[in-house]
């Protein structure tokens, strides 16, 4: 075990093959404060949502983040795009380190790293209008000089994701929430970027909306070769658009598989968990199937256990599991999980 | 008790409910109509906006203004809800007989009281008991619920509490009188996938135990399939389809309840591309003439235009569409 380990320390990643990844993430750990606590404040409280994360996305792939509230999943993307301070780690683009780039830096990087957010009601201001949203990241990165001169690249984007060609001289208020989504992608896709982190985009739309998005995110991946981090809890929508999936758990990756080896053979207690968990639409099929429930609840970032963070909860927990932390080993070719006993 | 068993339950029958908004009139209920019989659960689905929740908000009498019922009754074991005589029996009624499970538990809970003093009010009004007679019965309400330690937790906040457990607490709550139905209005959407499981067996428990009937609102079909008998599809302030839950999933017959089932990914099936249904829901404020799908109908024809009430198929299916009832397209 300890051999195998060195062993991946020492070997440095292999640089700039034909496929090397656009997106590296390493050991990446994020810590929040939350203020102070005991006598006289001398105990610094600290949330600890991300920890020992570490995953490769290739350009034109979808990663599928998945994991519960509070599982560090959002962070995670956020991190990425550097909107959240990151406290151990590191974080490459293209084989160059951004983990702490500043300010300006960060701006350029954000040409090619952009964002979709979850609420489709929040993210679009109220008072803009449809054409000035998609044009704001072309004003800001002064690719063009005013709106009117960006007039024709937001119609060819409007036209892109699906909304009609009068929908720029209207105001927010006046669509449905997939077309809010719709402008909202279509937002992040105005300075052509390579890689996409949509956190939770699908779910705030009702179910016979959600296809629409996500075929047309599927759609536009296809004609750009866009990466996508794709943060969900829906495990059936993830199965969907996803090449392979990472299975999020308190802020530990515990599984990562292609996708047909997350859902068909599972390795994790957790992962197999929450696959049971989600009912099946089909009455039959649902009573027949076994159910794994996991008793209790996801531990306190604030205070989480020594080892396993799912000890608490995993039916086969042992002494190991709660004196040291697992880390994510591969089981079979592409699929590798954070387990002790499994 | 004494009401025969003949009549159901409880019986909605062409209940219209409107809100008067600053910018018109949202017929959030246009003609609803559905039954629920004694142990059965009832499960209602539709996308937001279809008034189902509307509904089940006008039985427990939670419709304040802008909205106003205007139209149909509510029958619980063949007496009014909607009644002005019957005021009293009505107050009786509700929050004991039938009691109701709100989506978000922060919310529905009072965050200034302690757990205890929530649960063992709703005794000690609709029971008469006493301050220690109440306070054992919560106890053996918590235990009723999986909730440990039920003696530390009366003591508890609402906000010491996750929100399973304070969804526990609100089955709890909603179980103290013993009612013989539950509206349990979307009971897991706040909630993770795992305490949705968690949660979801339970009500599959303590339903079948206690032989209480159940009315559940939910967007998740995957919900409807675990814990319903019969099920009831919204669409635009209509109920589109009604039957037994394994037959109306076998063998949709409504195009939009097709559409709902195929536009759900499932979790044992691969496909390559998700279906969705074009277009959008229509605005309630002026809803389209007839039937309110067939916009987004790839059947739509002529005698759409005209309205289908719920037609009966045979074994208990009441479908309201033409090309359904003319053809039979099953």
């Amino acid at each position: 075990m300890i051999g195998q380990a060195k062993n991946a320390t020492s070997s440095p990643a292999k640089d700039e093959t034909p496929d090397s990844p656009l997106i590296q993430v390493k050991d990446l750990g994020v810590v929040f404060d939350a203020g102070r606590a005991g006598f006289w404040g001398k105990k610094r409280l600290q949330v600890h949502a991300v920890e020992n994360v570490s995953f490769d996305i290739h350009p034109g792939e979808t990663l599928g983040l998945v994991g519960e509230s509070g599982s560090g999943k959002s962070t995670t993307g956020r991190a990425i795009l550097g909107r959240v301070p990151v406290s151990s780690g590191r974080i490459f683009f293209q084989g160059k380190e951004i983990t702490h780039a500043g300010k300006e830096a960060v701006r350029t990087l954000s040409r090619h790293m952009q964002l979709v957010f979850q609420d489709p009601y929040a993210s679009l201001n109220p008072r803009m209008k449809i054409v000035d949203i998609v044009a704001e990241p072309l004003l800001v990165h002064g690719l063009v000089k005013n709106i009117k001169a960006a007039a024709g690249e937001v119609a060819q984007l409007l036209e892109l994701v699906g909304l009609p060609p009068d929908a720029g001289a209207r105001y927010p208020h006046a669509f449905s929430g997939g077309q809010r989504q719709r402008v909202g992608i279509a937002r992040a896709l105005a300075l052509k970027p390579q890689f996409i982190v949509a956190d939770e985009p699908v779910s705030a739309l009702d179910v016979s909306i959600r296809a629409q998005v996500v075929n047309l995110m599927q759609d536009l991946q296809a004609r750009f070769g866009l990466a996508y981090l794709f943060i969900a809890h829906d495990l059936a929508v993830v199965r969907h658009i996803s090449h392979r999936i990472a299975i999020m758990y308190a802020g530990n990756i515990v599984e990562l598989a292609d996708r047909h080896l997350i859902y068909e053979s599972p390795v994790h207690p957790y992962t197999k968990a929450l696959l049971s968990a989600v009912p099946v639409p089909d009455p039959p099929v649902q009573r027949a199937r076994q159910r794994i429930t996991c008793p209790g609840e996801a531990p306190n970032p604030m205070n989480p256990p020594a080892g396993c963070r799912f000890q608490s909860r995993c039916p086969y927990a042992t002494q190991t599991c709660r004196d040291t932390a697992p880390v994510l080993t591969r089981r079979r070719p592409g699929q590798s999980a954070a387990c002790w006993n499994c | 008790m004494s009401a025969s068993r003949n009549v159901p339950l409880l019986e909605v029958r062409d209940l219209v409910v409107n809100f008067y908004t600053r910018g018109g009139v949202v017929q959030a209920s246009r003609g609803v109509s559905f039954q629920v019989d004694y142990g059965q659960t009832l499960g209602i689905v539709g996308e937001s906006g279809s008034g189902k929740s509307v509904a089940v908000q006008a039985v427990m009498g939670l419709i304040s203004t802008p909205g106003r019922i205007e139209g149909g009754d509510i029958l619980f074991q063949g007496r009014s809800l909607l009644d002005q005589a019957g005021k009293k029996f009505v107050r009786e009624v509700r929050g004991k007989d039938i009691s109701m499970i709100f989506q978000d538990p922060m919310t529905s809970l009072n965050p200034v009281f302690t757990i205890g003093t929530q649960i063992t009010e709703v005794l000690r009004h609709h029971m008469g008991m006493t301050r220690d007679q109440a306070r054992r019965r919560a106890m053996d309400l918590l235990g009723l619920v999986d909730i440990n330690a039920p003696e530390k937790r009366l003591k508890q906040y609402p906000y010491e509490m996750s929100g399973g457990m304070r969804q526990r607490v609100m089955i709890a709550m909603a179980l103290a009188c013993e009612p013989q139905l539950i509206i349990a209005d979307e009971p897991t959407t706040a909630l993770d996938v795992t305490i949705q499981a968690q949660i979801l067996e339970l009500l599959t428990d303590l339903q079948q135990r206690l032989q209480v009937s159940v009315i559940l609102i939910t967007h998740d079909l995957g919900v409807v399939a675990q814990l319903c008998h019969r099920v009831a599809v919204m669409y635009a302030g209509r109920i589109v389809e009604v039957g037994d839950a394994d037959q109306v999933f076998a063998s949709p017959v409504h195009p939009y309840t097709k559409g709902l089932i195929r536009a759900t990914p499932r979790l044992d099936v691969v496909t390559e591309r998700m279906v969705s249904i074009d277009g959008v829901p229509p605005d309630l404020i002026s809803p389209p003439r007839g039937c309110a799908f067939s916009p987004r109908c790839d059947q739509a024809k002529k005698d759409c235009l005209r309205a289908q009430a719920l037609t009966p198929l045979g074994d208990d299916r009441h479908v309201s569409c033409w090309c359904a009832i003319k053809g039979d397209t099953r």
